[in-house]
C-alpha cells in the first residue's frame, strides 16, 4: 500500500469517523467521544506509519498496535476495515451477537487486532511485552499503543512506563489521547494527571507534545520517535473529544452514549460535508 | 529420587534443565527470584530472564505481550500476588485472549508458615479454576513437578502452576507404574471402602493416612490429582462408583478448589458422600509450617478423621 499523505489521511480519517459513528448508532451502544478524538492518530498509524499485511494479519514481522483505551474499539475497527482486514459492511454488526466485532478489541476474533483490551491500564504492559519480545528475538518491528488520559490514573500504566525505560524500549511508541474528559467529567477534576510531559520524562521516556488533529505534527512525532534511541517515546496529543461531530465535541456526556436516529443524521451530514470539502467537491 | 525437596526448588531446577531444549521459554519474576527459585535460571540465562520489580500486574501484562511474539513466558511470584493482586490481568490479558503463558504461584497454602495470613494463599485454585480453558496444576513432589514443568512448556494456552515452600518427601518415583500427564490423575494406592483425592503436599499425607486406616480395617484408595483443571472426571467417577464415598484433601480453602470441583462433578453425575479436607472458611496465621499445618488439621491424622466421617456417611 502507498503511504497516504496528510491530505489523504484527513480524508481517510473522516471516512473512518463516519463509519465509527454509524456503527455506534446502529449498535445503539458504544463509545463515540474517545473514538473520534484518537481517530487521526489511528488513521496515521495504519495508513502511513505501520508495516502490516492485511492478507497475513499474523505476519510475525509486522508492526504491532495495542489500543490500551479499548473502549474506543469503534475507531480501531473502522480503521482496520478501511485498511482491508475485514469488510467495511461488518461494522454494521458492532456489538452484535451475530458477529465478531465485540464491544472491546478481541484479538481472537477480529483480524488485525494485536491485543485484546478493554480493562483500562492493561494494554501498555502488553505493548511493553511485545517491544521486549522484538528485542529478545532480534526483530526490527515497532510497537505502538494509545492510552486515554483518564486511563492513566491506573497504576499499572506507570508500572509499564518504568519497565519500558528499564529495558530501553526505543522500539515502543505510545500516545496519550489528551482529550481532557472522562465519564465522570473533566480529567482535571476527576483525577488530575498533569504535568504529563514532566511525569513521563521523569519515568525515562522521550516526550513529544502535539496537536492530535494535525497530521503533519502526528507524522513528525512518529518520525522523531523512530529516530529516538535508547528510550521509549510518548506522544502527548491534545485532542477534542467527539472531534468533528459538533454536538459531541468537548462533551463528556458523549463518552459512552450512542446517537439516536436524529442525532446520527446530524453527525452524518456534518461528516459528509467535511469529506466533500476535503475532497474538494 | 527419594529424599526431600520443596516443589519450588524442583521447579527452579527444571527451568534450568529444560532451558536448552526449549529456547522459547522465558522467565519473569517480581523481585522474588530467591524465593520462587528462578534465581538459578536468571544466573544461567540472564538474556531470557526479566525481573519486573514489585509490579505483578505489569509482569502479567508483559508476559501476555511476550507470548504474542512466539515466546513461552512463565511468570513468577507468590501465589497470593499471582492470582490475587493480578487476578484481573490474568483473566483479561492472558486467559480471555487464550495466550500461551504459565502463571506460577509459589508459596501456596498455609505452609508458607511464619509470614502469616497476608502471604498464605488458600484461594488460588478457586480463582484460577473459574477461568475458561485455564489449566490448574499443583504437583505433590519434586519428581512430579519436573514433569509438570516440561508439559506446561509444551502446552499451548493459559495455565496456573502452584509451588510449595517447605521441603516435601519425594514419593512418586517409588511407584513403578507412575506416569505424569496433565489432566490425568494417578491412582497411587487401590482401595475399596473410600477414595481420597488429594493434591499437592496432601498427597503424601493421604498415603500415610491410608496406611494408618488399613490397620483399622478401612481400605483406602488414594488418587494424586495434580491437575485440578481439567479435572480427570473419568477417574473421579470410577472412584465414586467403586468405593461409594470420597474425601478431597488440599492445602487450600474447602471452598472452590479441588473439593469444590469434585463436588460439582459428583452432585450431577454420581451423588455419593463427599467430605472436604482443607482449610475451612478462614484465613491463615503465623507459625512454623509444621505448626500451622497442625493447627488447621492438615496432617495424616486430620485427614484420617475425615476419611472415617466419609465412611460413616455411606451407612
Amino acid at each position: 500500500m502507498e503511504k497516504l499523505n496528510s491530505k489523504e489521511l484527513a480524508i481517510m480519517a473522516t471516512k473512518a469517523r463516519l463509519l465509527a459513528v454509524d456503527a455506534v448508532h446502529t449498535a445503539s451502544s458504544g463509545h463515540p467521544g474517545g473514538s473520534l478524538s484518537c481517530m487521526d492518530a489511528l488513521t496515521t498509524l495504519y495508513f502511513n506509519e505501520m508495516n502490516v499485511d492485511t492478507a497475513n494479519p499474523q505476519w510475525q514481522d509486522r508492526d504491532r498496535f495495542v489500543l490500551s483505551k479499548g473502549h474506543c474499539a469503534p475507531a480501531l475497527y473502522s480503521v482496520l476495515a478501511l485498511r482491508g482486514f475485514f469488510p467495511v459492511e461488518d461494522l454494521k454488526l458492532l456489538r452484535s451477537i451475530k458477529a465478531h466485532l465485540s464491544g472491546h478489541p478481541d484479538m481472537r476474533h477480529v483480524k488485525g487486532v494485536d491485543m485484546s483490551t478493554g480493562s483500562l491500564g492493561q494494554g501498555l504492559s502488553a505493548a511493553v511485552g511485545m517491544a521486549l519480545g522484538a528485542k529478545h528475538n532480534g526483530k526490527t518491528y515497532r510497537t505502538y499503543a494509545i492510552c486515554g488520559d483518564g486511563e492513566i490514573a491506573e497504576g499499572q500504566i506507570w508500572e509499564a512506563a518504568m519497565a519500558a525505560a528499564k529495558w530501553d524500549l526505543d522500539n515502543l511508541c505510545a500516545f496519550v489521547d489528551v482529550n481532557g474528559l472522562q465519564i465522570d467529567g473533566r480529567t482535571c477534576d476527576v483525577m488530575p494527571s498533569e504535568p504529563l510531559d514532566k511525569k513521563f520524562e521523569a519515568f525515562g521516556w522521550h516526550v513529544v507534545k502535539i496537536d492530535g488533529h494535525d497530521f503533519d505534527q502526528i507524522l513528525a512525532a512518529l518520525a522523531e520517535a523512530r529516530q529516538t534511541k535508547g528510550k521509549p517515546t510518548m506522544i502527548l496529543m491534545k485532542t477534542v473529544k467527539g472531534k468533528d461531530v459538533s454536538y459531541m465535541e468537548n462533551q463528556a456526556g458523549w463518552h459512552g452514549k450512542a446517537p439516536d436516529d436524529a442525532a446520527f443524521a446530524t453527525a452524518k451530514a456534518e461528516l459528509e460535508q467535511k469529506l466533500a470539502e476535503l475532497e474538494g467537491k | 529420587m527419594a529424599g526431600k525437596i520443596a516443589t519450588r526448588n524442583a521447579y527452579g531446577e527444571a527451568l534450568v534443565e529444560l532451558a536448552e531444549k526449549y529456547p522459547q521459554l522465558v522467565v519473569l519474576d517480581a523481585d522474588l527470584a530467591g524465593a520462587t527459585m528462578t534465581k538459578g535460571f536468571a544466573a544461567k540465562y540472564p538474556d531470557r530472564f526479566f525481573d519486573c520489580g514489585i509490579a505483578e500486574c505489569n509482569m502479567t501484562g508483559i508476559a501476555a505481550g511476550l507470548s504474542t511474539c512466539g515466546l513461552k513466558p512463565f511468570t513468577n511470584t507468590f501465589a497470593i500476588f499471582a492470582t490475587g493482586r493480578a487476578y484481573e490481568q490474568v483473566r483479561n490479558s492472558i486467559a480471555y485472549p487464550h495466550l500461551n503463558v504459565t502463571v506460577v504461584g509459589s508459596h501456596g497454602g498455609v505452609s508458607v508458615g511464619e509470614d502469616g495470613a497476608t502471604h498464605q494463599c488458600n484461594e488460588d485454585f478457586a480463582l484460577m479454576r473459574q477461568l475458561p480453558d485455564m489449566i490448574v496444576c499443583c504437583p505433590c513432589d519434586g519428581n512430579e513437578m519436573k514433569q509438570a514443568v516440561e508439559q506446561l512448556i509444551v502446552h499451548e494456552g493459559p495455565a496456573y502452576l502452584r509451588l510449595g515452600r517447605p521441603a516435601v518427601e519425594t514419593i512418586t518415583d517409588e511407584y513403578p507404574d507412575y506416569h505424569f500427564e496433565l489432566g490425568k490423575g494417578v491412582t497411587l494406592r487401590d482401595g475399596k471402602d473410600v477414595t481420597v483425592i488429594a493434591t499437592g503436599m496432601m498427597v503424601q499425607m493421604a498415603v500415610k493416612a491410608a496406611a494408618m486406616l488399613e490397620a483399622e480395617g478401612i481400605s483406602v484408595r488414594v488418587i494424586d490429582m495434580h491437575t485440578i483443571k481439567p479435572l480427570d472426571e473419568e477417574l473421579v467417577l470410577k472412584a465414586a462408583k467403586e468405593t461409594g464415598c470420597i474425601v478431597t484433601s488440599e492445602e487450600h480453602s474447602i471452598l472452590g478448589g479441588l473439593g469444590g470441583a469434585v463436588c460439582e462433578l459428583l452432585s450431577e453425575k454420581c451423588p455419593v458422600p463427599v467430605v472436604r479436607h482443607g482449610v475451612n472458611d478462614t484465613f491463615g496465621r503465623s507459625g512454623t509450617a509444621a505448626a500451622v499445618l497442625e493447627y488447621y488439621g492438615l496432617t495424616p491424622e486430620g485427614l484420617a478423621e475425615k476419611v472415617r466421617q466419609a465412611v460413616a456417611l455411606k451407612k
